[in-house]
């Protein structure tokens, strides 16, 4: 049907033009569409990646050339307790936060396969936290952390008289990078729990039936039936989850800006203070570059997910 | 011979899904579904709540815990509203913002249907590659880049302005909506297009007359997709613009709006919540293209 309907005007453009020609020439067609994609990231992606190295070896600082200085800044950074400091933060904060999003995403996920009335606004719900910017939400959880009227301290102790007196959430080393933690997770949950709802729903429930009928507990048919189909889908979203709250900015810099003394600087935030806010160019591409075998590693584990993807698959033809 | 008795009874069994339910009863449904998310949905959106709520408090309750239940309000207010859209520049970040979202997802998505239609259904020799290097540049993260972006903007002699932004955010916006759309490409019979071909059209009018129209659902996706990305992006916008009028809601509100060492609670919550409001209503309107597109990147 709509090929008649494309038929009629299609015939009568077809004069001869070069230019409707030239545009029905294949390679060049390829060159016209990939062009704007191409160069908006080889521009903006792939030139500022290659700069980011090459500065990482210079010592440019804001408004002067540098000149190449070798191993220096990363020399440098090796005696720098401030990026031990935040290299052990960032490795704890993304364990840590990866570990809580993907244990309560997939309960949530799990949670939300059930039927029950509502379901889908419920679903939607559930996603605003991710929705809505993160700057914003990490000014909601400054001032739920404020040391004098946090709502938490309020809870713990005038309602429920479980402590004397107010919490420091972000006053000291450990509570501050706890409380930052938390309120990562809390951002992260929603995008794990429907990512993984995708993945869940996708599993067959002849799969489980068949195992109800062989007498399997629902331990074991979440450990040898969910669990396996799930592998795939959850390296790939783990992947994503790692390298993003690895690389983690706008909650640090928003509820606390690397303090109280230094704690809770992870490794953009330090780049971003040393090499914006600081000036000193070199040394902050220096500690940006020092977290790319990091995101090499994570990208790996994405792409031995998506194998064993494909061998599953095979698996599932026969 | 097990296998198909199995089989047989599977079937059965999946059409009184609902039955086998009835070995639950009610109170282990409640104890172990609607307990968890209600405790779910009510940790989830608390924060909301308490932003909302704080944004409509006199200051007087915000500080006083004693004799007002911090919970709920005893007068509310739109003072701190009033305050924030007449003595402050927030209009004016508002409309920064609701621009550069604009520009990059018009940008992004001009330059990712192209790239797509060229990948899936120009298919030439290195297609896969080609898409291949769009998804890594996904896994790019900005913290690594601003730097670097930074003296690039500079160059360009775009520092402090907000067409940096349209440029810029197109990097993290492309890939995503690139692999959207050739998934939703993915679904649309070739037969379609060679029928088209053997009619005399060409490549361009089977773009835009019949791979467009049908894949209007994936563009809507990936347009609101970017929108919301753009609105919510915070590193670049707090890199690359200086002054105070051009920054970008997120931004402003955290570098202009915090200030001195008694924070305004009320401004803060209230500039925060208005922040939020037209994404989230926006999202309201187009839940169902979020989830699929989110959902539909992750598969892809």
């Amino acid at each position: 049907m709509s090929v008649t309907t494309v038929s009629s005007p299609a015939l009568a453009q077809r004069q001869p033009n070069w230019l409707v020609r030239l545009f029905d020439y294949k390679p060049f067609l390829i060159v016209m569409c990939l062009a704007p994609a191409i160069g908006l990231l080889s521009v903006f992606l792939t030139y500022p990646l290659g700069l980011g190295i090459w500065l990482a070896f210079t010592d440019t600082t804001i408004g002067r050339r540098g000149v190449f200085v070798g191993l220096e800044n990363f020399q440098y950074l090796l005696t720098d307790p401030l990026w031990w400091n935040a290299v052990f933060y960032s490795v704890v904060y993304t364990g840590i936060a990866t570990f809580g999003k993907f244990a309560l995403g997939f309960w949530l996920a799990l949670l939300l396969n059930n039927h029950f009335p509502f379901k889908s606004i419920l679903r939607a719900i559930i996603l605003l936290p991710w929705i809505v910017p993160t700057v914003l939400s990490a000014l909601a959880f400054w001032w739920i952390y404020d040391p004098q009227f946090s709502i938490i301290s309020y809870l713990l102790v005038d309602v429920l008289h479980w402590r004397s007196g107010n919490v420091d959430f972000l006053g000291s080393p450990w509570p501050a990078r706890f409380s930052l933690i938390a309120a990562n997770i809390w951002r992260g949950i929603p995008f794990v729990a429907i990512s993984l709802l995708a993945g869940l729903q996708t599993i067959s429930p002849s799969l489980y039936e068949a195992a109800m009928l062989d007498g399997a507990s629902a331990w074991q048919r979440f450990r040898y039936i969910t669990f396996p189909m799930m592998m795939p889908i959850l390296a790939i979203v783990m992947t994503f989850s790692i390298i993003f709250t690895f690389t983690d900015f706008q909650l640090v810099y928003a509820i606390t800006r690397g303090g109280p003394v230094n704690s809770t600087h992870l490794l953009a935030t330090l780049a971003f203070q040393r090499g914006i806010a600081g000036g000193e160019l070199g040394e902050g591409a220096a500690i940006a570059v020092s977290m790319i075998p990091f995101l090499i590693f994570a990208t790996l584990f994405s792409y031995f997910g998506l194998a064993r993807r494909k061998w599953q698959q095979g698996e599932a033809n026969d | 011979m097990t296998d198909t008795v199995a089989q047989s009874s599977a079937v059965a069994d999946a059409k009184a899904a609902p039955d086998t339910m009835a070995w639950d009863s009610g109170l282990r449904r409640l104890m172990m579904i609607y307990l968890p998310l209600g405790c779910f949905v009510l940790i989830l959106l608390f924060p909301f709540y308490w932003m909302a709520i704080t944004s409509f408090k006199p200051n007087a309750e915000l500080m006083n815990y004693k004799d007002h239940n911090p919970f709920w309000i005893s007068s509310p207010t739109l003072a701190h509203i009033k305050h924030l859209l007449f003595d402050t520049a927030y209009p004016r970040w508002l409309k920064t913002t609701m621009l550069v979202a604009i520009g990059s997802t018009t940008l992004s998505l001009i330059a990712s249907t192209l790239a797509a239609y060229a990948i899936e259904r120009l298919r030439f020799r290195g297609s896969p590659y080609v898409g291949l290097g769009i998804y890594l540049a996904y896994l790019v993260p900005p913290s690594i880049l601003f730097i670097p972006l930074a003296t690039v903007v500079v160059q360009f002699g775009l520092f402090d302005s907000p067409l940096a932004l349209v440029l810029v955010y197109p990097t993290f916006l492309v890939p995503f909506c690139t692999w959207l759309l050739i998934g939703y490409f993915k679904s649309i019979p070739y037969e379609l297009e060679e029928c088209a071909l053997v009619d005399g059209a060409t490549r361009l009018q089977i773009l835009r007359r019949i791979t467009l129209p049908l894949a209007v659902p994936g563009l809507i996706s990936a347009g609101i997709f970017s929108f919301t990305l753009s609105w919510n992006e915070f590193i670049y916008a707090l890199a690359f613009i200086q002054s105070g009028a051009n920054k970008t809601v997120p931004v402003a509100i955290l570098t202009e709006l915090v200030t001195g060492d008694v924070y305004q609670w009320g401004a803060l919550m209230a500039g925060s919540l208005l922040g939020s409001l037209p994404v989230a209503i926006f999202y309201s309107l187009f839940v169902d293209y979020y989830v699929s597109s989110l959902t539909g990147a992750v598969k892809e």
